[in-house]
This record gives C-alpha cells, structure tokens and sequence, in this order.
C-alpha cells in the first residue's frame, strides 16, 4: 500500500482563512462576511489586510445569508463564514430562497462541523448539514480532508459560478495531501488501489480511513480508498468504477448516516449497481461534550469502526 | 413623467392586476392594489433603469426589490407597461410554464427580477448587500426595497435594520406599505407593530412618511427622501396605504389579501379602472 506522511497537524479552518487571504489579494470582487467568530473562522488576515471587503454581520446569521446574496447582485463573491450549525439549520430558509432558488454566487463556509468541535457540545455539533444542503437544488457540496485541500477548495470555488457549501473542522489533524493540488470540483480523489473493497470517505474521515488501511493491508485485505471531497455532485464514475472493481463498500463520515455521504453512495448503487454497503457515520443520535478523540471513538466515526465496518461488508460480499 | 400620465398609468396597472388575478382565480389583489401607485411612481418617475437591456448586476442604474413577493401581479404589471417584457405575458400569472410564478423567482429568467421573494422578511436583507456592493464598486445610483406591514414581524428585518444602520448604507431607500392589515385581521390585533416610525428611527434609520395613494405626494415626498441619500442613515418611508385602494368592495377590510374575484366581481371592478394603455 501506498505510504501516506504527515509533518505537521493542521486545523482545516486554517486552510480556510488562508485560501480566503490569497484570494483577497487576488479576486478585488471576492468579499467576506463574518457573524462574529472571525478568529475561530481564521478570517483575520483577510480582515485585517482587505477591511473595506470584510463585512462583519454580528450575530444575525439569517440578515447575513441575505445580505451575501444581495452582494453578488453587483459582481461580488461573498464568502460567508460561521459555525456549521448556524450555517445551515439556522438559516435553512434563507439559504433555499434568497441563494439556492435565486441560484447566487454565495459561498457558504462552514466551521466546526461535526462531532470534532469538542467540548462545546450538541448544540454546537451539527451532523445535518450536509444533508440539509445537498437536498437543495443548485446547491455544491465539498467537504474537504486537510489543511491543504481546504486551502485549495477555498480558492477553487471562487472560479466556480454558483452555491457552494464549503464544509471544515476545528480540530488539528494530519496534512497529508500535497500544497501544489489542483482542486477539481465534483472530481474524486483516489489515495490507495485495491481489490476487496473500496472505501469511500470524505472530510477528517480520510484520514481515519487511511490508518485503517493500514491494520486492514496487515489482515491481508486490499482496500481501495477514495477521497469524496465532493458529495454533490457525486462523481459517479468514480464510485460505480471501483464498485465494479471491488463489489464491497464502506462509507466514512463525521456526519448522520441520515442525509451523508453514505446515503448518497447508496443511492447510487440501489440505481445502479446494488452492492453491499457498510456505513461508518453517526446513527441518528445527537453529540456531547468530550475531546474530539473520545467522541469519535464513542460515536463510532473513528479509523476503528472503519476496519469493523470494513470486515463486516466483507462477510456480506 | 407628469402627474396626470401616472395616475392614469396606475389606474391600468390596476386593471392589469385584477384580472390577472381573476384569470388563474388565484393570487393576492388586496396589497397589489393598495401599492400600485408607490411603485408605478418607483418605475416610471423616480427610478433611473434600463428597461430594454435588463442586466442581473444592474451596475449603473436604480434597483428594485419586491419583499412582499406576494403582490407579484403589481410588479409583473409595472414591468411590462415599463417595457421589461411584453403585456401580453401577463396572461401567463400564475399558469404552467410560465415565468410569472405566483411569487417572483429568477429561475424563469424574467427580465426585471433578481431575486426570489415570497417567505416574508427576506428582502432588507439582500436589497441592503446589493447596496453595499454598489458603494463597493463606486457606484452612485440606489437601491430600493418594499416591504409588507406585517412582514416586519420577521425577526431577520430588525437584524437587517441594524446590518444597514451600522455599515451606513445610505444608498438604501426601503419602504413599509402600511395597510393596517394581514391575512388573520388587522395588524394590530394579530401583532401590533407599535410606533413604527420611533422604532425605526431607533435602529437608526432616516425615516419619512407618506400617503401610498397619492400621487402628487409620492412624488413631492420621494424627492425629499432621495436629497436624503448619501448622509450615512439607511431610509425608510411609512407609507399609509389602503388594501384594495382603486376598487371599492376590496376596499377596508383584509378579506382581499389573497382572494380572486369572479366574473361579477371583475366586471365591477373594471368599472371603476380607466383603461389607459390598453388591456393585454
């Protein structure tokens, strides 16, 4: 198996607020919005060198979807930043009708997704989010799985005409994509080549899945891995490609089995090619406070549960 | 244009509204009626646009949002007599297949329109970023927005009244029709809006009123409000209206907020509307 290494841990928000300050410097239209957690959002930079572009909105989530939407009326491309709870669920109505009906240039750049916020706890750790946005129509979801394809993604979307959830964490953990990627939208990512399954996973799941390749390559078992950055629009080619290959998944997620990226692969293959499916996510249940480790130990969303869901599809096949 | 031009304008916008809504027996005649002349003034006096070459950006000219969606009939009305589309349209409100959905909407690409509207307490918000932009790209023209009475018991409009307040943006001249009344009865039994033009005021906004049926005060009024602008205070304008102005029997009473009238009811109607430019 390919070896996959990390010099450093880094927060994927980090990618964020650094793909934001390089665009600042270069896209004179792209703005950014902030409802006052510009330091958790790693928005400073941009702020502080582009205070003209950056539009602090307080703490009014709904006003600020609005007002993004109202900015690309004029040419601009508001990147509008906070947690993923108030990103989405929050402000769900006007998401649907002032940005995705309306189909509006609106970046929607959601922090702290996911059980691994931590301590702050269930009503701060959303694990709808990706559901909520990929049932709108015109909307693009990405979830990406490191610092450095944050950073891409961040910059990637500014190019893309359309809505765009842009998902990411709190947590530091391995960088291990390149700094140089080029991010494709819509394009999956393959990391390991492999014959007895394939396991799809998308945002802090990757790399968990990555070191449960690694126990599964020691119990002889060759595990494709794929990196869904983007869940909508899925790429189906690539899923149904190595499911052709494999005839086994596993799906990887910090998100509900409800509405993630699993139910997406499964649909999919219901359609398409009905195949056995394991899904690591979080089973209709909500978070609590705790560290991010022990979370997704207890909530099932660790490389641990990979390698359990990966022998039981094996079973299945 | 002169006084008597938009008078009679107005009074075939309102002919075109009542039957575009008696035609689909659906839609919402009450309020359309009752702000037919702000916005008849709005497209034909005092916004500079460009009805012949819509563009989505409006860069250079005068923007119009419509937050109260549900009085589409008096938009769709005043932009095809202003030349957006053709009249003739208007016979396509509210059928399938056609752009001029219930509530307006830029997923049919209707020349005029930039944002969908329908759930309430939306508009402040985009019509106060799309000024914001404007002072971004240095450019001096305006943006206006409408808003229905009961609408502002949406919470997100008192979040954009802080959002336009707090950034200046006074290039933002909105407007409250202010009827007196909503689907479940009058405002003020359903949830009174207490002193409007304090609270506004309050929240830091410049704050005007006027009577939305009168012509000649529209237009006096309208000029002060726009000597206004430029002076770091977002606009507001308490416009008194009455719901179903034009036509006596959708006249005083909130029944008319979203009910179509019959063959009877339109002939009497029409009765008391000049037809000025010729029906569609």
């Amino acid at each position: 198996m390919k070896k996959f290494e990390y010099t450093e841990k880094k927060d994927t928000r980090s990618g964020f607020g650094d793909g934001l300050y390089e665009l600042g410097k270069k896209n004179p239209d792209v703005v950014a919005l902030c409802a006052d957690l510009t330091g958790s959002l790693k928005m400073n930079a941009f702020a502080n060198e582009f205070p003209e572009r950056f539009i602090q909105s307080g703490i009014a989530e709904a006003n600020m979807m609005g007002a993004a939407a109202g900015m690309t009326i004029g040419g601009k491309i508001p990147f509008a930043g906070t947690f993923a709870g108030f990103a989405t669920g929050r402000v769900y109505d006007q998401i649907r009708q002032s940005i995705a009906y309306s189909n509006k240039n609106v970046k929607i750049c959601a922090s702290h997704a996911g059980i691994t916020l931590g301590e702050d706890g269930a009503t701060h750790q959303i694990m709808e989010d990706i559901g909520l946005m990929k049932m709108l129509p015109n909307m693009t979801v990405i979830n990406p799985c490191d610092y450095n394809q944050t950073k891409a993604a961040t910059k990637a979307i500014a190019d893309y005409m359309g809505p765009v959830y842009l998902r990411f964490g709190r947590p530091a953990i391995p960088v291990f994509t390149p700094a140089d990627q080029k991010f494709e939208i819509g394009k999956a990512v393959q990391l390991t080549e492999g014959s007895d399954l394939t396991i799809f996973a998308t945002g802090h799941l990757v790399w968990e899945s990555i070191l449960a390749c690694q126990v599964l390559e020691k119990k002889g078992i060759s595990v494709e891995l794929i990196n869904i950055h983007t869940i909508k629009p899925l790429d189906k080619n690539a899923v149904l490609q190595s499911v052709a290959k494999t005839k086994a998944v596993v799906t990887a997620e910090e998100h509900m089995m409800n509405g993630g990226l699993g139910d997406s692969i499964a649909q999919l293959l219901a359609l398409e090619n009905p195949t056995p499916v394991e899904m690591v996510a979080v089973d209709d249940t909500f978070g609590e406070s705790g560290t991010p480790a022990q979370l997704m130990e207890k909530y099932g969303v660790d490389s641990k549960s990979v390698v359990a869901a990966a022998e039981r599809v094996l079973k299945r096949k | 244009m002169e006084l008597d031009k938009l008078k009679a304008t107005a009074s075939q916008v309102r002919r075109d509204i009542v039957r575009m809504v008696h035609a689909q027996k659906s839609g919402h005649p009450g309020g359309a009626l009752g702000c037919a002349d702000y916005v008849t003034a709005l497209y034909f006096e005092i916004m500079n646009h460009n009805p012949g070459n819509f563009t989505m950006d409006g860069k250079g000219e005068d923007l119009f949002f419509l937050s109260n969606g549900h009085v589409s009939a008096l938009w769709y009305s005043v932009l095809a007599r202003s030349g957006y589309f053709e009249p003739q349209e208007l016979s396509t409100f509210r059928k399938i297949n056609s752009r001029l959905q219930g509530h307006p909407t830029t997923a049919e690409h209707l020349p005029g329109i930039r944002i969908a509207s329908g759930s309430l307490g939306q508009g402040l918000s985009v019509a106060a970023g799309a000024a914001l932009a404007k002072k971004l790209n240095k450019d001096n023209s305006l943006v206006f927005s409408l808003h229905g009475d009961g609408e502002i018991q949406e919470g997100q409009i008192w979040e954009a009244a802080m959002f336009a307040a707090h950034h200046k943006i006074d290039n933002l001249i909105s407007a409250i029709d202010y009827n007196g009344k909503q689907i479940d009865g009058p405002v003020d039994n359903v949830m009174s809006l207490g002193d409007l033009k304090k609270k506004w005021e309050a929240f830091g906004w410049n704050c005007f009123s006027m009577d939305g049926n009168n012509m000649e005060e529209i237009v006096s009024v309208m000029k002060d409000v726009k000597a206004e602008t430029g002076k770091q205070k977002p606009l507001m304008i308490i416009m008194r209206t009455e719901m179903g102005m034009g036509v006596d029997f959708m006249m005083g009473t909130h029944a008319w907020h979203g009910k179509a009238p019959n063959d009877e009811q339109l002939a009497k109607a029409l009765d008391q509307l000049d037809e000025t430019l010729g029906d569609y």
